[in-house]
């Protein structure tokens, strides 16, 4: 690991003060910044440590929602009680990453930032476009079967790691930012980006800027929704294809839904025009498989990731099916 | 010392230690964190090294600027090809005891690069991190030149190789005709299979510990499977007398067969600890476990000719292996299919490829855990083509004589071991259909398949020393991989002189004691497990002689035959209240202690007039969930015949511990290459998966009675890799009883399923 400066931030404002200077990294629970700092990823000059301000609660809000601290750990979220009562799907996405010991110490506002697995972003003797601009994509034309079929660009076809961001992406949580400028909240689905030809950027936070928390709005889907992962050992990997799914269903007829994957693309997938063809539709295979065909449109595979298109596709049915059914297995 | 041609046969006592799930004697140093590996032997004024690995699969170092890594503080040196010590030139010089035939890897010898993460510098600093911080300073430049790691796209560019290394067999000549029998068969199976790479991944990591001393010498630690194939291996190389060189490795977290060969963290560290005359650690990261030794990616075809009533007429089984382009590595893959059924007209081929690679390496029974998956699978897709039972058709098939050589087996109770886990596994209620039996959306599947290892012997030495505290102590430069050895050589000896398992103690990793091959190949038992029991026999002996010999008679003249060992004492066995207590006969004798030295052999001439092997019966359930092509194995029973368990507990731990690799060969691991780079990618055990807890089933686990004369005196043959190698293909055939998908490429992981399901 290079050397590095650290300190610990007290208040909001210290962290938002040091974290402004270039070359600073925050680091939260450490689970992903650290393992890429000792792979020489990130080389970061300063480490203003987080970990200790006061955002690790969980509150309700006065709309009825709840607002995660972004430094509230994935396990006490994932095992809170209002968390799973109103927002299954959530605590169930949580629970499908990692392993137990990361979850302890993984925080929201950490797993919301944690960079791609791509084979080629971990290894610094390897061309990559996000590591570093302008080497080339080491996965196109290489080894890319755990790679995107939505929203890739010539430059980089990596996807976003989370589960829990997916459940979020569904949920339309917000996410409350603080930085040099004050406060501003930015919703789920334009936080994280498309690579274009930037892929060197994940999210849309500026330099400097802190997640304090993740706002939940009211509507959690409690009765109809459900997370569904799909990968290649039974715990403790990552997405191959993931779905959240939620659906608001009066008589056998969909009200609303909402329709977020996994595992596709640079950031977690959320298919409005799907939802919205869903919406005033009979709860059946045949309405789900039509959603999945507008999902998947324009989905285009890479040489070894072909399968994940179909996959994608029994994935949504199988997980709207679950939904719908209030399974909560 | 050379024991007599042979060793009277172990008869254990009815309730003495052998044959008892006897605890692992060191479990608490485990549990407890006392035991030490190769890494955490504490050492005064200790430095750290720290390798820098090749970008490049192939080409020629063109500049190393170390400028940078040497400014950092604490750095000492970094050590290149341009400033290493004049070593050994030939090639004889470096092969250790496990190399195959060709010019072994030698570490920063030239600017020459042979393979992706080939070591090409090593920092030396006063602290881990600041010499892992150093070597991420150090600029290598290269010239590259073209490169093949693709096994696939090389697969006619292949060669038949010799005799290219001690065990190997090549296959046997071609008996009568096959393609002719396969063109005129009844019912013919005609199929390609491939397996992936697979890299060990022990536990621990790759690490050495050289502590050099003021007059010259070295101890040193290491992750190894030899103390003494180390240490010859450092003596050759560096040029120094045995008597030199110490090696320990008295506790190693796994090996699997990556400790065969001494690797290079253990020249580095040593050549940095004489260069500069002080003790020197070097570890690999896990990245840089994927840069030496593997289990070779595999193309196998399996052709099957059948008559009507399940009877085979022709067998061809083909491999195409991956070997590197400077050593000739090779292991059995073929023969086994020869070996295992009665057919009349067969043709076994084994050819390699030469890869920009690092050699292969034995992985966990090397060979037949590639070659009897395809054979086990083709004849599933036989038994299915002809409407037979896969267990029936097996039986149909067998054979008590080695079709290849025509001998014998000295023991072989596969029959047993279909019989026992059919039973066990509720065989009989199989439906024969595939994608018959389902749970909701959940296919579900059952499959069977046979597997077969080697029942090796060695030559090895071992010392017994008595003391008159009644405690034995037995030694023999051997390891323990995490197998149990300590256990076990501990329960030989206690049988022999009827003491408590409690009052014996077992040396091991240490290339001062009495020698001892490589643990390997699951051969422990049998070779170092018969000298301890040959050295016990002739402490007993004496002690017998000494017995003999005291005033007042204690055993009245009894013969040899006529007494037990049991209890610390010697016992009349007709008349038990005659007896005398084994330190009683040392004190009258005036002995403090009895020391006895044996070395053991394997029966030559009764082993070459036989077939030696263990055999298994693997059954499993697997649940496919129809949809996503996710599997899941929800049950496996593994009967076992391999002659005498000396310990159920440990050997049981041993076939377990095997179904879970098992497991993950079929559907899990795999080192997976860009070709373009040549590198091996999934170099960390996030993205190269092996079975979790959430993916191991409940796993039963039989041993068949089995008696054996001709294997060595213990009637033991060995339990480390036979439990391995029927599972790959049990999995396989259970996915396609579950689907009616067949998927012929290990790992099957869910998009090969779902593909096949689509075409
Ligand atoms: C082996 C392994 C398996 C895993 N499997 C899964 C999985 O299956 N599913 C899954 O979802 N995740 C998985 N993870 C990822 C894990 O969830 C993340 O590592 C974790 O959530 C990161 O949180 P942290 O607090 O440790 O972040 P850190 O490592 O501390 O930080 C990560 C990044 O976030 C930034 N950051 C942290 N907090 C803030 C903040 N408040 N505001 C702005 N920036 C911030 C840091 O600067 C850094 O760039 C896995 C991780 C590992 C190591
Ligand atoms: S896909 Fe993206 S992260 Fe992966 S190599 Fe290409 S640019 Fe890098």
């Amino acid at each position: 690991m290079r050397p590095f400066r650290y300190a610990r931030a007290a208040h909001l404002d210290d962290a938002i003060a040091a974290g402004s200077e270039s070359g600073t990294a925050f680091v939260a629970g450490g689970t992903n910044l650290f393992d890429l700092m000792k792979a020489d990823v990130l080389r970061p000059d300063t480490l203003v440590d987080v970990s200790r301000l006061p955002l690790d609660t969980i509150d309700d809000t006065p709309d009825g929602g709840l607002r995660l601290g972004a430094l509230a750990r994935n396990a006490d979220t994932a095992y809170d009680p209002r968390v799973q009562s109103r927002y299954p799907m959530l605590a169930r996405a949580i629970l499908a990453g990692a392993s137990p010991q990361l979850r302890n110490m993984a925080t929201n506002g950490g797993n919301l930032m944690q960079r791609t697995r791509c084979y080629y972003f971990y290894d610094t003797a390897t061309p990559c476009n996000k590591r570093a601009p302008g080497s080339g994509c080491g996965a196109i034309g290489g080894v890319n079967r755990i790679h995107a079929i939505l929203g890739a660009s010539p430059s980089c076809i990596a996807v976003h790691p989370s589960d829990l961001c997916v459940a979020l992406a569904a949920l339309a949580a917000t996410v409350r930012v603080t930085g040099p400028d004050g406060e501003r909240t930015v919703p789920f689905a334009a936080f994280h980006r498309l690579p274009g030809d930037t892929p060197e950027r994940d999210t849309t936070l500026e330099p400097g800027e802190l997640i304090t928390a993740i706002d939940l709005p009211p509507q959690g889907f409690a009765a109809h929704s459900t997370y569904l992962k799909v990968r290649d050992r039974a715990s403790y990997a990552f997405a191959l294809v993931s779905v959240a799914a939620a659906l608001d269903i009066d008589g056998g007829t969909i009200r609303e839904a909402r329709l977020a994957l996994g595992g596709v693309a640079h950031k977690p997938w959320r298919d409005s025009g799907a939802e919205a063809a869903l919406a005033g539709k009979p709860a059946t295979p045949a309405t789900f498989a039509e959603a999945a065909g507008i999902v998947l449109r324009d989905a285009r595979a890479h040489d070894h990731n072909a399968f994940k298109i179909g996959l994608a596709r029994r994935a949504i049915v199988r997980a709207l099916t679950e939904a719908a059914g209030g399974k909560h297995p | 010392m050379i024991a007599k041609p042979r060793i009277p046969d172990l008869l254990p006592e009815p309730g003495g230690p052998v044959g008892r799930p006897v605890p692992r004697v060191d479990g608490r140093l485990k549990v407890t964190g006392a035991a030490r590996y190769a890494a955490e032997h504490p050492v005064p004024g200790l430095l750290h090294g720290y390798v820098v690995s090749a970008a490049i699969a192939r080409g020629r170092i063109t500049g190393i600027d170390t400028a940078a890594a040497l400014a950092v503080p604490g750095v000492i040196e970094v050590f290149t090809h341009r400033n290493r010590p004049d070593l050994a030139r030939f090639d004889r010089t470096w092969q250790d005891g496990d190399a195959p035939r060709g010019s072994p890897f030698r570490p920063l010898c030239d600017d020459e690069v042979q393979f992706s993460l080939q070591p090409v510098a090593l920092v030396v600093a006063d602290s881990p991190e600041t010499a892992r911080y150093a070597a991420r300073l150090v600029e290598v430049t290269y010239e590259a030149r073209e490169h093949r790691t693709d096994l696939h796209a090389h697969r006619h560019d292949s060669f038949t190789p010799g005799k290219a290394k001690g065990g190997f067999e090549p296959p046997p000549p071609p008996r009568g005709d096959p393609d002719r029998a396969l063109a005129l068969a009844d019912v013919r199976i005609d199929a390609r299979y491939t397996q992936a790479t697979e890299h060990h991944n022990p536990m621990e990591m790759h690490a050495t510990t050289a502590v050099y001393h003021d007059d010259g010498t070295l101890t040193v630690y290491d992750k190894t499977q030899g103390a003494q194939n180390t240490r010859s291996y450092i003596c050759k190389v560096f040029g120094l007398p045995a008597s030199a060189v110490r090696v320990l490795n008295p506790f190693v977290g796994g090996a699997f067969g990556s400790g065969l060969r001494p690797q290079h963290q253990l020249f580095l560290a040593v050549m940095a600890a004489t260069q500069l005359r002080r003790p020197v650690r070097v570890e690999l990261s896990r990245p840089q476990m994927f840069s030496f030794g593997h289990r070779p990616e595999t193309i196998q075809r399996v052709a099957l000719g059948a008559r009507r009533d399940g009877r085979l007429t022709a067998l061809i089984h083909e491999a195409v292996q991956e070997s590197s382009r400077h050593e000739t590595y090779v292991e059995i893959v073929v023969n086994w299919s020869g070996q295992q059924y009665r057919c009349d007209n067969v043709r076994l081929d084994y050819r390699l490829v030469r890869l920009d690679r690092a050699t292969p390496l034995d992985q966990r029974a090397p060979g037949a855990a590639t070659g009897v998956p395809a054979i086990e699978m083709a004849m599933d897709e036989l038994a299915f083509a002809l409407d037979v039972d896969p267990v029936d058709l097996r039986l149909r098939n067998y054979t008590d004589t080695d079709p290849n050589t025509g001998k014998p087996f000295s023991s072989k109770e596969l029959r047993a071991c279909f019989a026992q886990g059919a039973e066990r596994f509720g065989w009989a209620r199989r439906r024969p259909r595939p994608r018959s039996m389902r749970d909701g959306r959940e296919l579900i599947g059952w499959g069977v398949a046979a597997g077969v290892w080697d029942a090796m012997q060695g030559r090895a030495t071992a010392r017994a020393v008595l003391g008159l505290d009644g405690r034995l102590t037995v030694s023999s430069a051997t390891a323990d991989i995490g197998t149990g050895t300590y256990t076990v050589m501990s329960q030989i000896a206690a049988e022999v002189l009827g003491l408590p398992v409690e009052a014996v103690t077992f040396r091991l990793g240490d290339s001062d004691l009495p020698t001892a091959p490589i643990e390997g190949g699951s051969w422990t038992v049998s070779t170092v497990g018969s000298a301890v029991k040959a050295v016990c026999d002739r402490v007993r002996a004496r002690l017998f002689d000494l017995a003999s010999a005291m005033d007042g008679a204690p055993l009245g003249g009894a013969g040899a035959r006529d007494v037990t060992f049991a209890g610390g004492h010697i016992v009349v066995t007709a008349d038990p209240v005659r007896r005398v207590s084994l330190t009683d006969v040392m004190r009258s004798g005036g002995l403090p202690a009895i020391e006895e030295e044996a070395m053991s052999l394997p029966y030559m001439v009764a082993r070459s007039r036989h077939t030696l092997g263990t055999h298994s019966a693997v059954f499993a359930e697997v649940r496919v969930d129809e949809d996503l092509g996710t599997v899941r194995v929800t049950r496996v029973v593994s009967a076992i015949a391999a002659g005498r368990i000396i310990n159920p507990r440990t050997a049981a731990s041993q076939i377990s511990g095997a179904v879970v690799w098992g497991i993950g060969m079929a559907l899990e691991e795999e080192t997976i290459f860009d070709h373009t780079l040549g590198r091996c990618m999934n170099h960390d055990l996030a993205e190269y998966h092996v079975p979790v807890n959430a993916d191991v089933p409940e796993i039963d686990v039989i041993f068949v009675d089995e008696r054996d004369t001709v294997v060595n005196p213990l009637g033991a043959k060995g339990v480390g890799e036979i439990g391995i190698v029927g599972v790959p293909a049990a999995i396989a055939n259970a996915i396609f009883h579950a689907t009616g998908v067949r998927v012929r490429d290990l790992p099957i992981t869910l998009d090969k399923i779902l593909m096949r399901q689509e075409e």
